[in-house]
């Protein structure tokens, strides 16, 4: 009896001790894609993991090197920090959606035609990957907000996904499709095997003729644009409202940085913030990125100090970064000079 | 010196480990609907010694413009003592005061995402504000966590 307890009490030991080592998938999981793919892998920023059609058609080493180096510019970030075995209890948890065998491919290379497969690209491809393989616009299945697809079609065009995907996992893609989503399935829509094998041709000649724009990440130095006023405060926050409406901006609020921190009345006189949108941006901004709200309304802060004063606004460069998101970067820019026509004016 | 911060990043996101978050933005999904994270959210940012300034309704604003969108809230928030010493110190980093954390529906359950407050080392390098942006990004982390394991 006492041996026994001892032996289980030994076992025991052993088996809480295994459970430390294996990393838990499910809850990797749920703290790193969640968000994104959603708690059951139904989809939501992200597309769906759940899928039979979707696990039928991919191998081990395509969610591996997924996991590793993201989508560039595509939202989807790369997880460089989580160890081997942390990766592979994710995988581990993405398979335990899907009952069947999962894939082996084989690395060798499909011959095709890429002239042929460029053109078979332009009129069954283009109208949901884009034009040149860049992707649909907007992220995954989120509904908070109408979309052109339920669900966003992929990059192709893109160093993640290239670095992923064997040619073999591309065809298998192309011939079988993704049933429950919009990716039709070509096997069965007259495709012959020179079609698809030409067609992946032409997605695999994408790595030799980077997209320019797509996957770049703007880089900045600074973390705020700033521009001194001639004005004293008040002058200075009336002219910015002035320059907002001058500049396609609604006015939204003035206050004070401190206000709703401390009891009103008490807030530190010499930090006022302007908030102003433009409703039509934001309307765009948010259907490409749904978390950009983040950063909005727009906002200059007004800042006095020893009687001189300053216009300071959170440098919009910095978004394309934060939000690996590469389809914003014309608003950056768009963004970047509103502020500063804004400023500009409100100096004068 | 731009090697030197990109160093300081490392260094202060090594040490901000557990979080290890992989990209430039903490983002967590929760079961619970709108309103049920909302009053979570607000609970647990309260409970880590935040004041709540201000909850700004971007989607009211859209919808009265005529354009279509769920439930979509940024709650700002921040120590008083903290943020007035900041400000008066170090007067370019207001544009990132306080903290702010977007919310907005999706379907049935609720998003919420931030920028991670460990890359502002990146560009203000000050020692003095190393271990604010460490507590913050652990708050965070934490509050993050408490909104997503909600039931
Ligand atoms: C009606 C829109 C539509 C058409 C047409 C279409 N696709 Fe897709 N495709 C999608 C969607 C949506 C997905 C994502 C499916 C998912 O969520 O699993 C996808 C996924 C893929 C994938 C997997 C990539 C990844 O990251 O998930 C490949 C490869 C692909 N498509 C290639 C093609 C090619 C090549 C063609 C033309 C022969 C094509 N698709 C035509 C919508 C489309
Ligand atoms: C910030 C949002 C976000 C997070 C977090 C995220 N993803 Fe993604 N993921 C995406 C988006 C968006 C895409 C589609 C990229 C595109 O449109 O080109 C994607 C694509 C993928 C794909 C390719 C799917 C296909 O149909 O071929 C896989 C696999 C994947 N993600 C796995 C994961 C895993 C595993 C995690 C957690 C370790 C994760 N993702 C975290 C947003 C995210």
């Amino acid at each position: 009896m006492l041996k026994l307890s001892f032996l289980s009490g030994i076992l025991l030991g052993f088996a809480s001790a295994a459970a430390l080592a294996a990393p838990d998938g499910a809850k990797l999981y749920a703290q790193n894609c969640a968000a994104c793919h959603g708690e059951a892998g139904n989809g939501g920023i992200g597309i769906p993991l759940s899928l039979p059609s979707f696990h039928a058609t991919v191998d081990d080493d395509y969610l591996r090197q997924t996991i590793r180096l993201g989508r560039p510019g595509r939202v989807m970030p790369a997880f460089s920090q989580l160890k081997h075995d942390e990766v592979e209890a994710i995988i581990r948890h993405l398979r335990s959606w899907y009952q069947g065998k999962p894939p082996i491919y084989s690395a060798a290379p499909v011959k095709g035609d890429v002239k042929r497969g460029q053109s078979l690209f332009e009129k069954h491809c283009a109208g949901c990957h884009g034009a040149n393989g860049e992707g649909g616009h907007g992220t995954g299945v989120t509904f908070s907000r109408p979309r052109d697809f339920p669900i966003m079609p992929p990059a192709l065009h893109n160093p993640g996904f290239l670095a992923s995907a064997k040619d073999a996992l591309i065809k298998t893609t192309l011939a079988k499709g993704r049933a429950g989503t919009p990716m039709v399935a070509f096997g069965q829509r007259g495709f012959s095997d020179r079609d698809l094998n030409d067609v992946v041709a032409f997605v695999r000649s994408f790595e030799r003729a980077p997209l320019a724009g797509s996957a770049t990440i703007l880089e900045t130095d600074s973390a705020i644009l700033s521009m001194d006023s001639p004005h004293d405060l008040k002058t200075t926050v009336e002219n910015i409202k002035l320059a907002i409406g001058n500049n396609n901006f609604v006015f939204i609020r003035e206050q004070k940085l401190e206000s709703g921190l401390v009891p009103e009345g008490q807030e530190a006189p010499a930090e006022h913030i302007v908030y102003f949108c433009n409703f039509g941006l934001l309307n765009q901004a948010l259907a490409t990125d749904p978390r950009v709200g983040l950063f909005l309304p727009c906002r200059i802060t007004v800042v006095e100090r020893e009687g001189k004063v300053k216009m300071l606004v959170a440098n919009p460069k910095r978004l394309s970064r934060i939000f690996n998101n590469s389809e914003l970067n014309e608003m950056c820019d768009q963004v970047t000079n509103m502020y500063k026509s804004i400023m500009e004016e409100a100096a004068l | 010196m731009k090697t030197l911060f990109r160093f300081m990043l490392v260094a202060v996101l090594a040490l901000a480990a557990p979080l290890a978050a992989a990209d430039e933005m903490l983002i967590a999904r929760s079961g619970q609907d709108f309103e049920e994270t909302m009053s979570t959210l607000q609970n647990a940012i309260v409970r880590h010694g935040y004041t709540v300034a201000r909850v700004q309704r971007v989607d009211i604003g859209l919808t009265a413009k005529g354009y279509k969108t769920d439930k979509y809230r940024v709650v700002f928030f921040g120590k008083p003592a903290e943020v007035s010493m900041l400000s008066g110190k170090y007067p370019d980093l207001i544009p990132y005061l306080p903290i702010s954390v977007a919310i907005f529906a999706e379907g049935d359950n609720t998003l919420i995402s931030t920028a991670r407050p460990g890359v502002l080392a990146e560009f203000y390098p000050e020692p003095e504000l190393q271990p604010i942006f460490m507590r913050w990004e652990k708050d965070l982390a934490a509050i993050f966590d408490e909104v997503r394991e909600a039931r």
